[in-house]
């Protein structure tokens, strides 16, 4: 099946290739998906404590051309948005812009699946360390 | 000159041969006769076609011309074989052996023989996708009436140990098809020295057209038997009725011809290319494995795995050359390739494999720059991918708990 332009162009120039310290306690990580079924998508969001808003977002994933351009156009549109706007990204929004065929649906999925465990993961962070009154966290 | 795109797929399909095309346009246009008109000069030319054609098919294989059965593909063939055998020997027995890692014409078939009532034996293979005669031994009963091992498999190219399985079901007396749409004209096939009483054959895989296939039935020591699986006006013996196409038999045989004359030198080249394309990607990309036997195989084919690095999403970055892969990401499909499992290869890195199929047509020149462009492409996505990222930071992969979906 031939692929939308739009795909090619976002696995072809893929945009926020790469990783953030995981540690960082204003990062954000989520992976999802698993290596026997042939995706596993890391998505990491950079979150300002001060504004709430994600200043930049990376991705790796190991996928077809789907996947891979899902994640790089989810990372484009992370950026600038606050924490409750990420959220409201729907997988049928992925679709749409990159045109999916039917088969590749789960690719979205995949994304915003992605999008929801980076923030849960910041959330957890930011919660553990308030419980924990600014103690040092183990880094690990 | 470089031509992208460049085809190296020749497992799937391959180019018909312009040489097989050339003999096949006169029976579109003057020759047109069919090839049962007994009584009129159209009627005896096509006919005469016809049997050269099964000549030289028969040359191929060291069958005589007799024995062939004209059929629309090697599904069909495949078909024909298990289900005539089958239905005309179930007085004799039920059981019939095969593998796990056969064509899915062959696999599906069983299937709905099982469901009529046959039992079926699917011997598993061993890490290189092969069985052994002595399994297949094991495996029989008093029932067995057939066994039907493929000659080369499409995916990885191991070859089979026909020789050996044919002479142990001669010993035994029981009948020996093999699927050898992938060996014929590739390696050398001979259904008297093999002991083969059946063999299936495509023409699209051997540089001859597509929709014609055939099927060897030895006709002695022991004659083989068939239930027609479609009725009619009787053509090929009584075991396949319809009209002959005529155009595409004398493609076919045509093309059996060239694979006569040419195979040997051909089959070198094909190897040197393979090997050169093999070494030369894997002795650049760490952590690339070879599935399937390592010289037991087709000569022209490479199945590759490249760690961390998904099939599919390769296939885009080489999108100027077309390959498979046994990478299934569809939601209709998130399991890999059945054949890789088979063979114990685990599914992250059947998720990675790139089957590459030399054939007649590619050059020195495309393998150069197949090699170049693999080894960027898998590097970048290396760089991409969050499983090679952890390999590097020493993560075993195994010990995470993946949420899957
Ligand atoms: C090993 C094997 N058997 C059977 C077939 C089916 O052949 P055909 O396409 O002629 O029906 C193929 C080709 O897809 C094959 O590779």
């Amino acid at each position: 099946m031939p692929y939308s332009d739009k795909i090619l162009e976002h696995y072809n120039n893929p945009r926020n290739v790469g990783s953030f310290t995981q540690s960082d306690l204003n990062v954000g990580t989520g992976l999802v998906g698993a290596p026997e079924c042939g995706d596993v998508l890391k998505l990491q969001i950079l979150v300002n404590p001060a504004t709430g808003m994600i200043e930049d977002a990376k991705f790796k994933t190991f996928g077809c051309g789907s996947a891979i351009a899902s994640s790089s156009l989810a990372t484009e549109w992370l950026k600038g948005k606050s924490i409750e706007d990420a959220l409201a990204i729907r997988n049928t929004q992925i679709v749409e812009e990159l045109a999916l065929p039917p088969v590749k649906v789960h690719c979205s999925v995949l994304a915003e699946d992605a999008i929801k465990a980076a923030i849960k993961n910041f959330q957890d962070k930011q919660q553990n360390t308030n419980a924990e009154k600014r103690e040092p966290v183990a880094v690990g | 000159m470089l031509k992208l795109p460049i085809y190296m797929d020749n497992n799937s399909t391959t180019r018909t041969d312009p040489r097989v095309v050339d003999a096949m346009i006169p029976f579109f246009t003057e020759k047109f006769g069919n090839a049962a008109s007994r009584n009129h000069p159209f009627g005896w030319e096509a006919d005469e076609a016809v049997g050269e054609a099964r000549k030289q098919i028969g040359n191929l294989i060291g069958s005589g011309p007799s024995e062939i059965i004209f059929t629309s593909g090697a599904t069909e063939a495949i078909n024909l074989a298990l289900k005539g055998v089958a239905q005309m020997y179930k007085k004799k027995g039920n059981h019939i052996i095969t593998q796990v890692t056969e064509h899915k014409a062959t696999l599906d078939t069983c299937k709905r023989l099982e469901k009529d009532g046959f039992q079926v034996t699917y011997l598993p293979v061993d890490k290189f996708g092969q069985v052994s005669a002595e399994q297949i031994r094991e495996a029989l009963t008093d029932k067995t009436i057939l066994v039907s091992i493929m000659a080369a498999n499409n995916e990885i190219g191991s070859l089979q140990p026909i020789k050996a399985i044919g002479k142990l079901c001669k010993e035994k007396g029981i009948l020996f098809h093999t699927d050898a749409v992938q060996a014929v004209g590739k390696i050398p096939i001979n259904v008297d020295e093999m002991g083969i009483d059946l063999l299936s054959m495509s023409g699209h895989k051997m540089y001859g057209p597509k929709g014609i296939g055939a099927l060897y039935v030895r006709k002695k020591d022991p004659r083989v038997r068939l239930d027609p699986q479609i009725d009619g006006g009787g053509h090929e013996r009584g075991m396949r009725s319809g009209t002959l196409p005529v155009p595409l038999i004398v493609g076919l045989g045509e093309a059996a011809d060239i694979c006569y004359r040419e195979m040997a030198e051909e089959s070198k080249k094909t190897y040197r290319l393979r090997e050169k394309l093999r070494k030369g990607i894997m002795s650049q990309l760490p952590e690339s494995y070879i599935n399937g036997h390592p010289d037991e195989r087709l000569p022209g084919n490479a199945n590759i795995s490249f760690a961390y690095v998904e099939g599919e999403g390769l296939m885009m970055g080489i999108k100027d050359v077309a390959v498979s892969s046994g990478s299934a990401c569809t939601s209709a499909s998130l399991e890999p390739s059945y054949v890789l499992r088979a063979l114990g290869v685990g599914d992250e890195l059947a998720h990675s494999s790139i089957r590459f199929g030399i054939g007649r047509f590619n050059t020195e020149e495309e393998v150069d720059y197949v090699i170049d462009l693999v080894v960027r492409e898998v590097n970048r996505l290396r760089e991409m991918s969050p499983l090679y990222e952890m390999a590097q930071e020493g993560i075993d992969l195994k010990s995470i708990e993946w949420s899957g979906h």
